[in-house]
């Protein structure tokens, strides 16, 4: 394996992790004004994902610094050509931040339902916004001879990308759903388990829909890899999806969460060698050779993070097992 | 307006303010893992009340930290494509080395001790605290060490069109760096020793919790007086530098046109910057060559000579940086960090005489003091960013080479419109929290949080 192709895997584990991790605190943020009923309760949601989701989102910015260094050029086009949806992710994470820390910090009823409302939208749209971008890599975007995006903000919306971003979010609610289910007590506890049945019973046919779509718009039949890793994924959404109605929660949060993985594995091999499909003329894609660093760099880069990313996962793992008790009212801190 | 010159907007805006927070972070994080561990070792409880007290302002300090710094690791794929393209290899290299090596650190044990005070033992919370010191210290490095080669490319060959790598152990000791990550980071501790210091003297101008605040201000004058002299010194080392590795940098910081032997330096003037003179100055004879060379002698040379020797060495075309405002930064940056050792000095000798709570003008003078070190840090960095234009990698790259092709200047002026509101609104806010908790001071912070339930509150009212 040479290291361009390792470094095409080591994004995609960046992204696995990302996806699997943030992905319920995405999740919970969404859920947030449905389930929780009063400040009480919506403390005890977001003080679930309290000790994690800074160190979620830094897979997100890991994955980022991860493709400027291995891949320039995909960061370079990858990002002024999806400027305004970029964008609003941007601004998306930047109130969600901001909300966790700040909702707590003043008891008037207004200011705390501004925050909670800031979690929910700032949970959304990047939930949202992960799926458009990722089938659009795979789709085809308009990118020229020179390696520059052609199009405007809205060739970013077709309805086979808007089916991936309501996948993805479907996805990541239902992956909240079930953590809620196994972080909560009593009411709430009951609350997320029927949202989680509920939430599984539509994200379940979204998938299936994304795959058979995949098979016209990506041409998914030739390709062996990505067609066996999204009916696995389908197969192990519909399995925690079953194990979600059995009241099996804690499986079906593992269930689900290998269904985002053998998504996200689905995707990414779909695209491999290429970074950036396209759409104009398949030469001018962006591949895992032409928009790479040098040799040397990835050198550097791979022993860096060889070592440091199982260090990283260790002590993550670390927090997660400090954390593992259900939340109630008496601790809260955010 | 072009998409250059907003992008340009864009980049200070975000970056400046991204900046307004970083140093706060640098320096208090260490503040707050002592006082932590003056808990842990002796036990005495106000420590602890302090650990938590000036560590809830940390928190607040810190969220603003972390939102918009998520923008500065995308914003040069965003507005700087081509930038990237040329760099890529060398400089994403030390972003992702800082995700990698320090963020994640950060962000993972600020969340244990956030949550971790009655789940972990004491040693172990206060470590948490200390790993969180020093992953952001570490960030700075990282960061820096990418901020450097834009100052003083090293390590490199031009290769297909673009810099690439040859040696990573050259970048992380290039000479730059070795002065600016001293320099910013015992900034940072000037900054919260300041911050410590100002809130702590409101409190005892008012009486209030004297114990308490009391030893705060002792602390944050320790390390305050250390740290502002450390700066100074390293400063001057680091102008030195930069007398040989940007010569057009400090001509222009000292608004020298003419190269002289010895040179004299000039305190404050009045620059035409189109007639390339100066209609008016006050000199101090020799000076500039003595800080230049420690000695009386040297010559310094000046902006005309060195833009004759760019022009042989890069073609056509100007390579004078704004001079005017090069030169007033420079001094505005000095001149707090004057302020603040004169200061620091003062009241570390009124405070060994036991004098210092009977002088409430110093109190009072400390309170206004915070803004100083927010001033010397946006200056410094002014300085050393628009000092070193035209270039947006020194020598190799210019500013208008580097913006993204494919983004509309529309584009650009939404976002830059946008991100202005949000952090503007996001500024007041912040302001409003930090008078808060302070307003509020210690003492209401018990061992185990009290839940408070607000009732009555609905999301779809
Ligand atoms: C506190 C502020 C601050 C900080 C922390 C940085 N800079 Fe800077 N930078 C500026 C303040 C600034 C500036 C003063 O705002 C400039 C100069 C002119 C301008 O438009 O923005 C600028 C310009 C500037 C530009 C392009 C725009 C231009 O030159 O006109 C780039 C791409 C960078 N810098 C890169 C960096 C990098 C890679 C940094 C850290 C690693 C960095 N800057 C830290
Ligand atoms: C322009 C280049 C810069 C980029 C791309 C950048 C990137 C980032 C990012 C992504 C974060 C959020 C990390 C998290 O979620 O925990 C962050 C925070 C931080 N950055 Fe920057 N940064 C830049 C400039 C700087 C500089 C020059 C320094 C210091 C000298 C610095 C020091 C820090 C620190 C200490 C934090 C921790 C959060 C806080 O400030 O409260 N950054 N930065
Ligand atoms: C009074 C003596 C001081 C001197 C001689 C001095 C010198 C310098 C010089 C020459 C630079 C430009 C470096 C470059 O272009 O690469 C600089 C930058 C900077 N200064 Fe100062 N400085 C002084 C005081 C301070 C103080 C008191 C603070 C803040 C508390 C401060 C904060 C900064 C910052 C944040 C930068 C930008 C980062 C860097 O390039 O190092 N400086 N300083």
């Amino acid at each position: 394996m040479d290291l361009n192709v390792l470094w095409f895997v080591l994004i995609t584990v960046l992204f696995i992790g990302y996806f699997f991790l943030e992905g319920f605190d995405y999740g919970v943020g969404i859920l947030l004004p449905f389930l929780g009923k009063d400040d009480g309760e919506r403390r005890v949601l977001i003080n679930t994902i309290g000790p994690f989701w800074d160190g979620n989102e830094v897979w997100l910015l890991t994955a980022g610094g991860a493709i400027f260094a291995a891949f320039p050029h995909w960061y370079a086009t990858l990002f002024s050509g999806f400027y305004l949806a970029l964008f609003l992710m941007l601004v998306a994470l930047i109130v969600r931040g901001v909300a966790f820390e700040f909702r707590s910090k003043d008891d008037r009823p207004s200011w705390r339902s501004l925050w909670d409302w800031l979690i929910f939208v700032g949970s959304l749209l990047p939930a949202l916004l992960w799926g458009v971008a990722i089938t659009n890599l795979i789709r085809g975007v308009p990118i020229n001879g020179q390696m520059q995006y052609v199009g405007t903000f809205w060739h970013l919306l077709s309805p086979y990308t808007l089916a991936g971003g309501m996948t993805t979010l479907l996805l990541f609610t239902f992956h909240g759903a079930l953590f809620l289910a196994l972080k909560t007590r009593g009411e709430l506890e009951e609350r997320a388990r029927r949202a989680a049945v509920l939430v599984g019973a539509v994200a379940a046919p979204a998938l299936v829909l994304l795959v058979f779509l995949s098979y016209s718009q990506i041409g998914l039949a030739g390709r062996a890899g990505a067609t066996v890793a999204f009916w696995g994924a389908v197969v192990l959404l519909l399995a925690a999806y079953w194990l979600s109605r059995t009241g099996r929660y804690g499986l079906a949060f593992v269930g689900n969460g290998l269904a985002i993985v053998f998504s996200t594995v689905a995707f990414f091999s779909a695209l491999f060698p290429r970074v950036m499909v396209s759409s104009l003329y398949p030469q001018w894609s962006l591949t895992i050779y032409n928009a790479s660093s040098s040799p040397y760099t990835l050198k550097v880069m791979t022993i860096v993070a060889l070592t440091l990313v199982p260090v990283v996962l260790l002590y993550q793992g670390w927090t997660y097992w400090v954390f593992r008790h259900r939340v109630g009212k008496e601790h809260l801190e955010y | 307006m072009d998409a250059l010159l907003l992008a340009r907007w864009q980049f200070a805006i975000t970056s400046v303010y991204h900046f307004l927070f970083v140093p706060l972070t640098l320096g208090l994080s260490v503040l707050v893992a002592i006082m932590e561990t003056i808990y842990v070792r002796t036990g005495n409880e106000t420590y602890r009340q302090m650990a938590r007290f000036w560590g809830k302002l940390f928190l607040i300090n810190f969220a603003m930290g972390v939102v918009t710094g998520i923008v500065q690791e995308f914003h040069f794929g965003m507005n700087w494509s081509e930038y990237s393209r040329f760099v890529g290899d060398i400089f994403g290299a030390p972003l992702a080395v800082e995700a990698l090596a320090a963020f994640f650190l950060e962000s993972t044990f600020l969340g244990v001790w956030i949550f971790g005070w009655d789940k972990l033992s004491k040693s172990l919370h206060a470590a948490a605290i200390w790993l969180v010191a020093l992953a952001s210290n570490l960030s700075a490095f990282w960061i820096l060490v990418a901020n450097s080669f834009m100052q003083e490319p090293v390590g490199y060959v031009i290769r297909n069109g673009r810099a690439e790598m040859t040696g990573f152990f050259a970048l992380l000791t290039n000479p730059h760096v070795l002065y600016q990550y001293p320099h910013t980071v015992l900034a940072g501790f000037t900054t919260a020793a300041f911050f410590v210091m100002g809130i702590s003297a409101y409190h005892l101008l008012r009486k209030n919790h004297l114990d308490f605040f009391r030893r705060s201000f002792r602390l944050g004058l320790i390390s305050g007086v250390i740290s502002i002299l450390l700066v100074v010194t390293v400063g001057h080392f680091q102008g030195q530098h930069l007398v040989s590795s940007q010569p057009m940098k400090m001509a222009a910081a000292e608004a020298r046109w003419e190269s002289r032997d010895p040179a004299p330096m000039s305190l404050v003037a009045v620059i035409d910057e189109k007639q390339q003179t100066n209609p008016f100055e006050i000199q101090i004879p020799y000076l500039l060559s003595f800080l230049s060379y420690n000695s009386f002698s040297g010559e310094v040379k000046g902006i005309k000579e060195i833009q004759a020797a760019y022009e042989d060495r890069y073609g056509p075309g100007n390579y004078i940086p704004p001079v005017t405002s090069v030169f007033w930064s420079f001094r505005i940056m000095v001149a707090a960090g004057a302020l603040m050792l004169l200061l620091a000095l003062l009241s570390l000798y009124l405070w060994r005489k036991g004098r210092l709570e009977t002088k409430p003008l110093v109190l009072k003078a400390f309170l206004f003091s915070i803004p100083l070190p927010y001033i010397a840090n946006t200056s410094g960095w002014y300085m050393a960013e628009v000092g070193r234009q035209p270039w947006i990698v020194y020598g190799l790259q210019r500013v208008e080479e580097a913006v993204s092709p494919v983004v509309s200047a529309g584009a650009v002026l939404t976002t830059l419109l946008v991100f202005t509101l949000l952090y503007g609104v996001l500024a007041v806010v912040d302001v409003y929290l930090l008078v808060k908790v302070v307003k509020k001071g210690p003492g209401e912070t018990p061992a185990v949080p009290r839940v408070e339930d607000v009732e009555g509150v609905s999301l779809w009212t």
